[in-house]
């Protein structure tokens, strides 16, 4: 009897306990984060409201998509990947032809006076439309207006859009607002 | 033996390994901090679509999710298979989102509210029908931000 020692517990096989926690967790781990297209939806539309006055067909740009994911834009059959070209053009309106939207002088920090269009994207689609063929639409458009603010941010600025501070940002944002109108769906009966 | 001890200290020495633990630890901890356990089971059939103009969805607590798409093989004895909705880990109907928005919206912190989410994650395939009646439901609710879930990818299908 006496003094006897502390027994030590024998910690040689932590490491493979902490190696099996390890894996457990490198296997269970999702690191994903969610990204998408992010956008805003109208505010319900009141009961009582009178018609909004209407938009002169020459700002507006429609786009349509059917049920067979087929595109009509400006009532001209078109394919996808003509469409953001079109919308580029549409939106910018280079030589301030008749046929494409007016614009209006505004007062915007750091650029002074500059046209802005009025243009607005209307795109409407079918029940039958495939959500993907959306999806690459609102894309596509969404792909416009960033080519346009990029362009004009590189220009302006000598840097990429998404470079910029916060203010100037918004300044091409007024310059380049993203007006995508959808129509208010028509046949919301009949499941 | 002095033969034997010659050898041996000529030989390689053993790396010590007692602070291999410590290491093991720091990235068990590291893994155990980071990872997020998904939070519903999917009982849709979900393949997202694929898009390139993607922005990513910040804060977590903010984002609400919807998903759509066709039941699952075990679910469509019951269900069927045409899309349908899954709200938190249930089946639900056009007519339930509402409840279940403002459900969510009451368990987030108050100055919260306004930064709400809806990030629908629908199937690729799913006829647009079913998300337009989404979209509509989701206006009636007041939950205005949404935001279409899709993969990441350098050039959409043409």
């Amino acid at each position: 009897m006496g003094k006897r020692d502390v027994q030590e517990v024998n910690a040689g096989s932590m490491a493979d306990i902490a190696f099996l926690l390890l894996i457990f967790f490198l296997v269970t781990t999702t690191m994903d984060t969610d990204s998408g297209l992010s956008r805003m939806l109208p505010p319900p539309v009141p009961e009582d409201q009178d018609t909004p006055p209407p938009i002169k067909d020459r700002n507006v740009f429609e786009v349509l998509i059917n049920a067979q994911n087929r595109l009509l834009v400006e009532n001209e059959p078109m394919e996808l990947r003509e469409l953001r070209d079109a919308a580029k053009e549409f939106i910018q309106n280079p030589l301030d032809e008749e046929g494409l939207p007016e614009k209006e002088e505004k007062q915007i920090e750091y650029f002074g006076i500059y046209p802005v269009t009025k243009g607005v994207i209307s795109l409407q689609n079918d029940r039958g439309t495939q959500y993907q063929m959306y999806l690459s639409v609102q894309n596509e458009l969404a792909a416009a207006y960033n080519e346009l603010r990029n362009e004009l941010a590189q220009s302006k600025f000598g840097k990429k859009f998404d470079e910029l501070e916060e203010d100037k940002q918004g300044a091409i944002r007024d310059i380049y607002p993203q007006k995508i109108s959808e129509a208010e769906p028509k046949n919301i009966g009949g499941k | 033996m002095a033969k034997f001890r010659k050898k041996k200290g000529s030989g390689q020495q053993a790396i010590n390994t007692a602070s291999l633990p410590d290491i093991v630890f720091m990235l068990l901890f590291f893994f155990m901090v980071t990872t997020t356990m998904k939070e519903v089971a999917l009982k849709v059939q979900l393949k997202q679509p694929e898009a390139t103009e993607l922005s990513k969805l910040e804060k977590k607590s903010l984002v609400t999710y919807i998903y759509v798409g066709v039941p699952q093989k075990q679910y469509q004895g019951t269900f069927g298979s045409e899309p349908r909705l899954q709200l938190n880990d249930q089946f639900s109907t056009v007519d339930d989102i509402r409840n279940y928005i403002v459900q969510e919206r009451e368990s987030m912190r108050e100055s919260d509210r306004s930064k709400m989410t809806v990030s629908i994650k629908a199937d690729f395939d799913t006829p647009m029908g079913i998300i337009t009646e989404v979209k509509q439901a989701l206006r009636k609710a007041q939950a205005l931000k949404i935001s279409y879930s899709a993969r990441q990818v350098n050039q959409v299908p043409m």
